[in-house]
Parts: C-alpha cells; sequence; structure tokens
C-alpha cells in the first residue's frame, strides 16, 4: 500500500489523516497535557489514596489556584475539540470507516498476534481489532471523564447526574480512574507511535493518500455492510 | 485549606548545570539514535525545564484569569435559582464540622457573643445593627446540606439561623442589587451574587446540630449556602454589605474562582 501511488483513479484520493484530524489530534493532545497536569495538581490538595501524591515537578501550577485555573481552561479546549472531533468522525463516516465492523474472532486473533509480537504496521491506513478497541474505549472514557468532571463541577446545579455516580467521593474516583486509563492509553499509544515513527510522522504530514473509500483492496474481507 | 505554600521540593532552585551533559555527550547521541528513548528523554528534560515555569507569569495569568472570568459568567448562566441541592438525614451529620479557614484551628480568634454586631451596609435601608440575641429571635431554617472544599474533601453539615432571603427583605435590601458582601472578624471577606443569595438553602447560621456554632466554625453567625464552594461561606461574619459594585474578595484576589458555584 506504501509505494505506488493509485491516486490515478477518478475521485480525487484524500490522505489517510486529513487536516482537520491533524489539527484536532493535536490540539487534544494539548489539551490532555493541561488537563493532566493540573488535574494532578487539584488532587494533591486532597489525595484520594495516601500512597499517591504527585510529585510537583510533573504537575501543572505551582498553587492551588494555578492549577485549577489551567483546569478549567483547559476544559473548554478539551470539550470544545473534543465534541468537534465525535461530531467530525460521525458525520465524515470516519468512525465507521475506521473502527467498524469490529468482531470478536478478529479481536482475539490480533491479540494473540499482539502478544507474540506479529502485529504488522506495514498498512497504517487499516486499524487492527486491538486498534479499534482501544480507540472506541478511549473515546468512552474521554465521554465520561467530561460527564463525572461536569457532575464534580457543578454537583448541585447537576444534582441528578451527580446522583448517578452516588456520594460526591465516587465521582472524584470515577473521574482520576478515567485519568489513569487516559494515562495508560498514552503510554502505549506513544510507544507504539515511537516505535512505529512512521504513523508519527502521518500524524503531522497527513500520511499515505488513501481513497474516501474504506481502504479497498486489503480491508475487502471486512467491507462495510 | 491553603496553608501549605512552601516552594517546591522536587524543583531545582538554580538552573540545570549543563556540565554534565557535554561531558556524556557521545552517550547522549548514542542513546538519541534509539528512537523510542528520544521521545522520552525530551519529555523528561521538558519537566526539568525549570527557568520557565509558564504558570507564573505575568501576562498567562492574566490570561488564565481572564478564563476565570469568563468562567463566573458561565457559572451564573448555568444557575438554577429554585433548583435545590440534595439534604441529608441528621444521622448523616458529620460532628464536630470540619475545620477550614487561611489559618489553622489553633490560631482562631473567638469572637464575643455579649458584645459581637452585626453591621449591615450598601444598599439597605435599615442599617441598624443587630445583636446576636435579635438574630436568634428570628424565624430559624435548618438544612443539612453537603459541604464541599475546592480541595475535594466533603461532609454533611445540619445548620440553622434566619434564612438570607427573608432577612435581607426584613432590612428593606435592594434585592435587585448585584452581590452581597461579608466582612468577617479575621479580616476575611466574600461576596456572592444576588442569586445565590436569594436562593432558598442560603441562610445566616447561628447553630450546628441544634448547638449554637462553635467558636472555630463561626461563632457567633456565619453563611451557609448549598450552592457555593466551602470558601465562599464566610464564617464570624461582623458586617453584610449589598452593592452592586465588585470587589475581589479573599481568596479571588489570590486567584480561586470568584463565583466557585457547585
Amino acid at each position: 500500500m506504501a509505494a505506488p501511488p493509485v491516486k490515478s483513479i477518478a475521485r480525487q484520493a484524500g490522505r489517510l489523516h486529513p487536516l482537520p484530524v491533524r489539527i484536532m489530534h493535536w490540539t487534544n493532545a494539548v489539551a490532555i497535557f493541561i488537563m493532566i497536569g493540573s488535574g494532578w495538581k487539584i488532587y494533591n490538595d486532597d489525595v484520594l489514596f495516601g500512597f499517591l501524591h504527585f510529585p510537583d515537578a510533573v504537575v501543572i501550577g505551582k498553587w492551588a489556584q494555578y492549577g485549577l485555573q489551567w483546569h478549567f481552561f483547559g476544559m473548554w479546549i478539551f470539550v470544545i475539540n473534543g465534541l468537534a472531533y465525535l461530531i467530525y468522525g460521525i458525520a465524515t463516516g470516519r468512525f465507521r470507516q475506521k473502527l467498524f465492523p469490529l468482531s470478536l474472532r478478529e479481536i482475539l486473533v490480533t491479540v494473540g498476534d499482539a502478544l507474540r509480537f506479529r502485529l504488522a504496521h506495514d498498512d497504517l491506513t487499516h486499524y487492527n481489532a486491538v486498534q479499534k478497541i482501544l480507540y472506541l474505549g478511549i473515546m468512552a472514557v474521554g465521554v465520561l471523564i467530561v460527564i463525572s468532571g461536569l457532575a464534580l463541577w457543578k454537583p448541585v446545579q447537576f444534582s441528578e447526574l451527580a446522583s448517578l455516580f452516588g456520594n460526591f467521593q465516587t465521582i472524584r474516583l470515577v473521574h482520576f480512574f478515567c485519568m489513569s486509563a487516559i494515562v495508560a492509553f498514552l503510554v502505549v499509544h506513544v510507544t507504539l507511535a515511537l516505535l512505529v515513527p512512521k504513523s508519527l510522522a502521518a500524524m503531522l504530514t497527513g500520511g499515505p493518500a488513501v481513497d474516501d473509500k474504506p481502504a479497498a483492496a486489503d480491508a475487502a474481507t471486512e467491507a462495510t455492510p | 485549606m491553603f496553608r501549605t505554600r512552601t516552594p517546591s521540593l522536587f524543583r531545582p532552585q538554580k538552573p540545570i548545570d549543563q556540565r554534565v551533559l557535554t561531558q556524556h555527550r557521545a552517550l547522549v547521541d548514542d542513546i538519541n539514535r534509539r528512537g523510542l528513548l528520544r521521545g522520552a528523554i525530551s519529555l523528561g528534560a521538558l519537566t526539568l525545564l525549570t527557568g520557565c515555569d509558564v504558570t507564573e507569569e505575568e501576562p498567562v495569568q492574566k490570561a488564565l484569569r481572564a478564563v476565570s472570568a469568563w468562567n463566573d459568567r458561565v457559572q451564573a448562566a448555568m444557575f438554577r435559582p429554585d433548583h435545590l441541592a440534595p439534604t441529608f438525614s441528621a444521622a448523616e451529620v458529620v460532628k464536630p464540622p470540619r475545620f477550614n479557614a487561611y489559618y489553622d484551628i489553633e490560631d482562631v480568634k473567638p469572637v464575643s457573643g455579649a458584645t459581637w454586631k452585626l453591621e449591615l451596609a450598601g444598599r439597605i435601608d435599615d442599617k441598624r445593627p443587630w445583636t446576636a440575641q435579635q438574630l436568634y429571635a428570628l424565624p430559624e431554617q435548618e438544612i443539612i446540606i453537603r459541604h464541599i472544599c475546592v480541595e475535594g474533601w466533603d461532609y454533611i453539615g445540619q445548620w440553622s439561623g434566619v434564612n438570607l432571603k427573608s432577612f435581607l427583605q426584613q432590612v428593606g435590601a435592594d434585592l435587585t442589587a448585584k452581590y452581597v458582601y461579608f466582612h468577617c472578624a479575621d479580616d476575611y471577606t466574600e461576596s456572592i451574587d444576588m442569586a445565590a443569595a436569594l436562593h432558598p438553602q442560603t441562610i445566616l447560621a447561628t447553630r450546628y446540630a441544634n448547638e449554637p456554632i462553635a467558636d472555630p466554625f463561626g461563632y457567633p453567625l456565619r453563611l451557609r449556602t448549598s450552592t457555593k464552594l466551602g470558601y465562599k461561606n464566610a464564617k464570624w461574619i461582623k458586617a453584610i454589605e449589598v452593592t452592586n459594585s465588585f470587589t475581589e474578595t479573599f481568596w479571588s484576589k489570590q486567584g480561586f474562582n470568584w463565583f466557585a458555584g457547585i
């Protein structure tokens, strides 16, 4: 898929990562960086776990109020950008193309391959089942961290929402575990991006040209219904 | 609440000494060749860039405070004037309540209830001061609500006292004014927007769990509202002012969000 450009087909071929996706990806990266760093600062003021205190060197904001200011600034970027991404992904059919269909058998096979380090990364345009699961999962976590964040910020104005979680400390826990899941995702995501540098390059330059339709030839087995 | 303001133990006070890096240039270059490590190292180096702590710089602080002021407006727009906060049973009440101030509990200077008076100022018709006894004689409202501190902790408290809206009506306050300010015996100041002041669960509390409020928690008079973070609930109130002009308060001066709605 890499070498010979197949774009002499009638329809103008797009890039693997169209410009809006790249802009939203890096905007999100900045927002996540702000939210996690400042969130850790806020966490430190009243820790949930006695053994866990984030060192000052990794938090954003020297004092509590600075951490809070960053968090309540970053939330706008994270939420607005995230909403734009979800709307874009759904409206353009990108999610449907990239993340579905998803079969249990495919997941099991890919997990097996991954554990034996036999995953192929030659084709950036095609997500394997583990990638699909991870991307879908992290989007769900992103939605939950916003919902729990809203409940934390406004437990009285949105008391109906807050009550779904139980008490106030439960909301904090949910918010915290969502953060943990994002951090875990980031470790894998960044590691893999560095192991396969062309995937990182693709998120900057747009990557290989692809047909507007789902990766045609080699994904034929799982063509959209 | 915000007592610990010591400089970081983890952050070097001086810029990083570059000699180590120069001496081990070859090794660093070798490591640099390994693609995976390159990212990790630059990430580590980022955290060591202590020379420029962006959050401390004036323009950044100005911008962040502008966002915080914008968030005040968003919160005011989100506010539901008649929406009640969840209430709890007497069995869930924590006794005594949890202490918090800008100093330690040992440093609390008790207010003498016998000589204390509540002064009234600003857009209020009847500015005669109130004694504690006069206040106790007013009809009492009890609320058992959750106190949420900006730090993250919370507890259930049982507060009684006169409803702030009825008190403001009784003294002929201008209920269309924008703010209600509280000036406190410990030089603390707080203010809330009029909508929060008129909320049904906003009271001038004189008692906690059916006992007079103890000294550390604001005797003889403090604010309790279900719609704001802990620090908005002024203790040891000595004057109430109704006004249209905004002045920064104790914590907002230091960069905490002024509206602080929950």
